[in-house]
């Protein structure tokens, strides 16, 4: 797997008398099999845009996106997304909101909740399977949702700011769960935070972008997801001295970009 | 003694005007909450009693308020001998044949017009301005229209409640389109979906509240036009029984047409209740 994005720009085009915006500019990023990585930026960097030009949702104006040798022109079920909230089904259960992927691609019932049901297992749901999502708490449901996204076998998992609204206990818990389940399935992850300990926390490749016009400013390679797979816990992986002087560092280009747009 | 005002606390005024601290279970400054059952019946008695009062004291002519007593013994002669040699349940029968049929037709056309109309602005563009020219016109103001063209029998009855039916589904199914969190359908077409498996899997069970709410909404317009429907050549139904009755000054029997239309329509709003609680129980919950 290797998605390439090759000198991406997006240009809003003018309305209501104001210029036009360019959300994205001159964007060139690769993403290879197994890979973790997270886009990190102040607000209006373009971050989602990004997201949503991989997802194929939006075309770019100039550059193209590349996935495995075939140009990107659309949403397709080899990139899944996993949403900050909003996206479940709540007139479908659990099991059939988990299944919901292999549905619209035609499987059989038995079929879609037999492997629907292992990744319940697998995101820790195991007898919920009937319970109706919207009577769930916000860190089930975005588990249900990353379940959801695991189904169909994609070979990208687009995550917008999937922990976003989660409280900061379940916050946690679901960093380290999505590392235990990115581990086990080597899926190659996009992920989009505004947190820039779980932006460390948890990718191998980090992006850091700054607004008008959206763009990378800074990419560093990042060791801390591997050594909490090798067993560190989370919490001595984040109080350790390199982590923290790398969390200053990233720190100082976001708000020295937060200032800038002020 | 103590000040009888200060261990009162504040004034009636300054205790209505100001929100309450609410019960454990109940959550603060929520607007009209809280259980109106019992106060609902309470109000019904009330009501009767004041008809009752009224009439029993003699402080309006039995013409134009007839006692509960009238209306309860014309009930029970109608329902044995008839009205006009029509038996009373086949008055009842026509009516809700009338209502239910153009409610239904206007269900098997309008909600996939409406669908249609919500997902496409060629349909939108197209059958807009046709129903909102028609919508805010009284169903009186195109009876006339209607008789002239379909005649004095029973198409131009069921079609003139069939389009005080028909808008406002329109309108609610078109609306109910855009239910659908853009999130949610953005998570079909990532799996592979279609435009019509969105549809089908998303954009129509997210609008079935609205579609709900616009049945409930355009069956009450059916009544309503019931008695318009039945105003020009008929001879059954509860439209027809209450205008007939009108013109002999036969006040009980107005009244009492007008409890069986309101109990009718009652019960059927009821009945869709109950199938918004079983259909769409996540309803503003997600």
């Amino acid at each position: 797997m290797s998605l390439k994005i090759d000198n991406v720009s997006v240009i809003y085009p003018a309305a209501d008398g104001r210029p036009p915006v360019a959300a994205l500019s001159e964007i060139n990023l690769e993403i290879v099999e197994g890979e973790f990585v997270v886009a990190l930026g102040a607000s209006g960097c373009g971050k989602s845009t990004l997201l949503n030009l991989i997802a194929g949702f939006l075309s770019p104006s100039t550059g193209s996106l590349v996935l495995d040798g075939r140009t990107v022109s659309g949403p397709g079920a080899d990139r899944a997304v996993v949403f900050q909230k909003h996206a479940l089904l709540p007139w479908l259960n659990v099991i059939d909101n988990v299944a919901f992927g292999l549905e619209i691609q035609g499987i059989a019932k038995q079929a879609r909740h037999k492997t629907a049901n292992e990744f319940i297992q697998l995101l820790g749901l195991d007898g919920f399977q009937n319970s109706p999502v919207y009577k769930l708490s916000g860190g089930m449901q975005q588990r249900v949702g990353i379940a959801r996204a695991l189904t169909c076998d994609p070979k990208v998992l687009l995550m917008d700011e999937p922990l976003g609204a989660l409280d900061a206990l379940t916050r946690e818990k679901a960093q380290e769960l999505i590392l235990k389940i990115w581990g086990e399935t080597r899926k190659s992850v996009f992920f989009i935070t505004h947190s820039v300990e779980e932006a460390l926390f948890m990718g191998t490749k980090l992006i850091v972008m700054s607004p008008r016009p959206g763009r990378i400013t800074h990419v560093f390679d990042l060791p801390f997801s591997r050594l909490f797979q090798s067993g560190a816990p989370a919490r001595q992986v984040k109080a350790s001295p390199e982590f923290i002087a790398l969390r200053e560092k990233v720190l100082n280009i976001i708000f020295a970009d937060e200032e800038a747009v002020e | 003694m103590t000040d009888p005002v200060s261990s009162k606390g504040p004034g009636l005024l300054a205790r209505l005007a100001r929100a309450r601290p609410t019960k454990p279970g109940e959550i603060y400054g929520v607007p009209g909450q809280g259980n109106t059952f019992w106060l609902s019946i309470a109000s019904v008695l009330v009501l009767l009693f004041i008809w009752w009062l009224v009439t029993a004291l003699g402080l309006v002519k039995p013409l134009f308020v007839p006692s509960p007593q009238a209306v309860v013994k014309k009930f029970i002669q109608i329902w044995n001998e008839g009205f006009t040699n029509t038996p009373f349940l086949e008055h009842v029968l026509i009516s809700t044949f009338r209502v239910f049929g153009a409610f239904l037709l206007a269900c098997a056309i309008g909600l996939p017009l409406g669908l249609a109309m919500g997902m496409s602005p060629l349909m939108r563009g197209i059958f807009d301005p046709p129903i909102e020219f028609y919508r805010p016109i009284p169903p009186l103001a195109y009876l006339p229209l209607m008789i002239i063209w379909f005649g004095i029998g029973e198409t131009s009855k069921v079609l003139l409640i069939f389009l005080s039916v028909f808008a406002p589904i329109v309108l609610g199914a078109r609306s109910g389109v855009k239910s659908a969190a853009i999130e949610q359908i953005h998570a079909a077409y990532s799996f592979g979906a279609t435009r019509w498996q969105v549809m089908r899997h998303v954009i129509l069970p997210s609008a079935m509240p609205e579609i709900l709410t616009a049945m409930r909404v355009g069956i009450g317009f059916g009544w309503t036009t019931l008695v318009a429907a039945e105003m020009v050549a008929a001879t059954k139904g509860l439209g027809y029984m209450v205008l007939s009755a009108s013109q002999f000054l036969q006040t009980p029997v107005v009244i009492m047409g007008i409890f069986v239309i309101a109990i009718i329509a009652f019960g059927f709003d009821l009945l869709m209740r109950f199938l918004e609680r079983r259909l769409v129980p996540w309803k503003g919950r997600m």
